[in-house]
């Protein structure tokens, strides 16, 4: 099966064509202003490194930071109004609690408290108020809220309020667009809150998006299935980013993490991707990044995605250096200028990379690298900035090898934190390979009530059958289904013990090919 | 140690004390960060709070206990109405027919560290620099108080409903059993102001500068994240019992506990070693193979390896990297009555309580 894999970063944008296990090809284009142009570049320079015709590509993978950034920079957010059902509960903490205030600003920030929500035991806190609910909803259009999010008490134990309101409203208020907190789903009223809020306020954004790379696809005659890569770096179907672009978020770090892990053959390891402005550090753990503990503050707003736990720094290729004192480097950055701007490729200002090729680490650019009096203490700086991290992702002094991926990579010395650096081929394009090689899952989330019939072991095995069943329908190869995770969790004071058991499952992608 | 006293909370120390509550929380007690949250939704519109020694009262002023009750899972999702308070105090004003004058944490652990800053914020109180327990503990008559005779009761629970329910009981257990029973029809969380004391009671019972403690504590994370737990420990007189990765957490809901055991796998100088940890609602007993490592009066607190923050019972996930510590409890727990009330046999466990 041949598949194009995309990763649209901050500075760069990077495709591969791959046909299994093996690279054919790729290449590496500035992210452009409008997305979509360096997309295609990559893509094209990709087919056409791989001698690979269009028509023999079976699948298009994409992971993109669109969202992530939209959300970051405070840009193209919808107003998004959020209606929590959970009345005479919840007013000790308001929704938008604790969020930057730019971010608010940046999408209203209204929101109503209405009768709703279940208890523990799934019992209802108070019944749904259709008149309340639709009131709400109208109140909140009014202010200019087209995206609705739906948070309900409980709503992980029994969904139905929040689908009950969603029916409601489709009915009542049909120009609304809506966004259940169950879909996200996770424990934490807030955490799920706040995903669904920013959810809500990315689904114009997600609609464009895929819309375009729609489009792409026919400018380049790719008539395979397109898919984007989640944040556990596993693939989602274009349709469904459109409804739940939030599960795209992380998806940069992930395929960078995946890839290279791919491209190095290991399993475990330390992986440090340096980029343009910035350096992303995380560890693979059987293949899979680490992920962070509980919450993830994503744009400063506490959510519960599962997302990899990264260290980032302001340090890549492009990050300015000054070279008098007080020595600095970054965390201001050319991005992608670099070929214009860097002194190794005739420009006016000192980056990192120009150290790097000073330092003899790599040969890039047309000109010889400038000669400085402060090399060895600005080599030494930026050794620490990378190693600082790499001690704090290390989850114990086992030895274990540091990968090395991303284009600014070639800067990195040859130990970290007295760990052996590896640097596999092709991992300039470690990211785009990482979406390339992304699998299926299959997720399942179901109580059982564990007695004499059942145990707890029995009770896992059954929802881990039903989730590698959702993964085959989903295109997954059965042969090549593993458990990726597993989590249970009890629910209420009812006799006898509920168990919500949660298990993802993941495997390759098998289509009809070409 | 030196700890710096606490004269002030305002917003800004808010997130220590919640840290630092989730340390003496051993595991237990619910997620910091709704009571945070609580507090400063609160503290925003009614203003920062006042922390006092029990000495500057007079012996006679009354002092009110405040505590959340319940399973701390429920707090995650269902949050206060806000009105709980306002409702509470009253309704014990009313049957000691004496005004409070101030606010005492009955438990500086986990979530219960910080909702007594709601109350006294709300209704404009000082809030005494100490409580009642030193760390969490799973049942409501697992205080100081209770060492001394003195009774829980009357006591008055409400939920966000609006119920509201007082107790005049025989003893400090039955109380326990009562509002427990209460508190799971009330949906598995209430308020409950509880052990209404004298401030005479009070300073012989008191374990003084818990709340200054936590805030130190607290501090000490913020700086120092992931190498945190080193300098706890030498504060502290703590030990480091365990480095080690989550590897199965098998949990249940029995009767109103989250109970469960916590297995680790043994990292860096810990490699190739295993150890697990019992909790009910807190952690209560750790022991790698037959050898008992710490068990409860003492505090076991666990840490993510990453970020130095502390980990709880509920939250804690397959894979997590933790570090384990154990920490001394209030030399008051250690009496043979105490000891009966909060030792491991009273929690089930056949062993007995020996200090680290």
């Amino acid at each position: 099966m041949i598949r194009v894999g995309v990763d649209v970063g901050g500075t760069n944008t990077d495709a591969v064509v791959m046909e299994g296990k093996k690279y054919l090809g790729g290449t590496k284009c500035p992210t452009t202003p409008d997305i979509l142009t360096g997309v295609e570049n990559s893509i094209r320079g990709a087919l056409t490194e791989a001698k690979t015709n269009p028509s023999k590509v079976d699948v298009l993978i994409v992971g993109t930071t669109h969202f992530v950034n939209a959300l970051v920079q405070r840009l193209n957010l919808a107003n998004t109004g959020l209606i929590r059902l959970c009345l005479p509960s919840g007013s000790s903490i308001l929704p938008f609690t604790d969020w930057p205030k730019s971010l608010i600003d940046g999408m209203g920030g209204s929101y109503r408290l209405i009768k709703g929500g279940y208890e523990m035991d799934g019992s209802e806190i108070s019944r749904l108020d259709p008149d309340e609910l639709i009131n709400a909803a109208k109140e909140l259009s009014n202010l200019g809220c087209k995206q609705i999010a739906i948070s309900s008490v409980f709503a992980t134990v029994r969904g139905d309020m929040e689908q009950e309101a969603f029916e409601i409203l489709t009915k009542a208020v049909p120009n609304l667009s809506i966004t259940l907190s169950k879909s996200i789903g996770g424990m934490g009223l807030l955490e799920r809150e706040n995903a669904a809020i920013i959810n809500a306020s990315l689904k114009p954004l997600a609609n464009e998006v895929v819309d375009s790379f729609k489009s792409l696809q026919n400018n380049l005659k790719l008539s395979c299935p397109m898919f984007f890569t989640r944040n556990d770096g596993t693939l989602i179907e274009a349709a469904e980013v459109i409804d739940l672009p939030v599960l795209t978020f992380a998806c940069g770090p992930t395929n960078s993490m995946r890839g290279a892990a791919f491209l190095s053959g290991l399993d475990n390891a330390l992986v440090v991707d340096v980029g343009g402005t910035t350096t992303d550090v995380g560890e693979i753990q059987d293949g899979f990044p680490r992920l962070a503990g509980t919450s993830v503050m994503v744009a400063d707003v506490r959510t519960n995605f599962s997302m990899p736990d990264v260290i980032s720094i302001g340090l890549g290729g492009g990050s300015i250096v000054s070279s008098e004192d007080p020595l600095s480097i970054g965390p201001v950055s050319v991005g992608h200028e670099l070929p214009q701007r860097a002194k190794v490729f005739n420009g006016d200002t000192l980056t990192a990379t120009d150290l790097a090729v000073a330092a003899g680490r790599c040969k890039i650019g047309d000109k010889k690298a400038p000669s400085l009096t402060s090399l060895d203490k600005l080599i030494e700086i930026m050794d620490k900035m990378i190693s600082d991290k790499v001690a704090r992702a290390r989850t114990s002094n086992k030895v274990i090898p540091v990968i090395g991926v991303g284009g600014g990579s070639v800067m990195m010395p040859s130990k970290v934190d007295g760990l052996e650096v590896i640097c596999p081929p092709h991992n300039d394009l470690a990211n785009a390979v990482g979406a390339a090689i992304a699998q299926v899952s299959g997720q399942v989330s179901r109580v059982v009530l564990v007695d004499d019939n059942i145990d707890r072991d029995s009770a896992i095995k059954e929802v881990t059958e039903e989730a590698k069943k959702l993964a085959v329908e989903r295109h997954a190869d059965p042969k090549t289904i593993s458990v990726l995770t597993v989590s249970d969790m009890p629910l209420s004071y009812l006799p006898g013990n509920n168990l919500l058991i949660n298990v993802t499952v993941v495997g390759d992608l098998l289509l009809e090919t070409n | 140690m030196s700890v710096k006293k606490l004269t002030f909370v305002d917003k800004k120390s808010l997130n220590a004390i919640a840290l630092g509550g989730a340390v003496l929380g051993s595991g237990g007690g619910g997620d910091p960060y709704v009571g945070r949250l609580m507090t400063q939704q609160s503290i925003e519109k009614s203003g920062g709070v006042k922390v006092i020694d029990i000495e500057s009262l007079p012996d006679d002023a009354l002092i009110l206990p405040i505590a959340m009750m319940g399973a701390p899972t429920v707090m995650v999702e269902k949050f206060p109405s806000g009105n709980e308070f306002a409702q509470l105090i009253p309704m014990i004003e009313k049957m000691l027919t004496k005004p409070v004058s101030a606010i005492l944490c009955a438990e500086a652990g986990g979530l219960n560290s910080t909702i007594p800053f709601v109350a006294a914020s709300k209704l404009g109180l000082p809030i005494i620099d100490g409580d009642a327990m030193g760390r969490a503990f799973p049942e409501l008559q697992m205080v100081t108080f209770t060492l001394g005779g003195i009774s829980a009761t009357p006591m008055a629970m409400v939920d966000e409903k609006g119920n509201g329910c007082t107790f005049d009981t025989i003893s400090n257990v039955w109380t326990e059993k009562l509002a427990r029973a209460i508190t799971i029809q009330m949906g598995g969380s209430a308020m409950c102001s509880l052990y209404p004391v004298t401030a005479k009671e009070c300073k012989d019972y008191l374990i003084r500068g818990s709340l200054s403690l936590i805030h130190h504590i607290g501090n000490i994370i913020e700086k120092h994240s992931f190498n945190a737990y080193e300098i706890l420990v030498k504060e502290l007189n703590g030990k480091h019992l365990f480095q080690g990765r989550v590897r199965d957490v098998e949990r249940r809901t029995e009767g109103g506990w989250n109970r469960g055991i916590v297995r680790l796998e043994g990292i860096d100088e810990f490699v190739n070693r295993d150890a697990k940890i019992d909790f009910q609602n807190e952690f209560l007993v750790a022991m790698e193979g037959d050898n008992v490592l710490a068990t409860t009066p003492d505090l076991i607190c666990v840490f993510d390896a990453n970020t130095g923050a502390p980990v709880t019972a509920e939250t804690i996930k397959y894979g997590l990297a933790v570090n384990v510590l154990g920490l001394p409890c209030d030399p008051i727990w250690q009496s043979k009555e105490a000891l009966d009330m909060i030792g491991p046999r009273y929690f089930k466990y056949d062993i007995d309580y020996k200090p680290l």
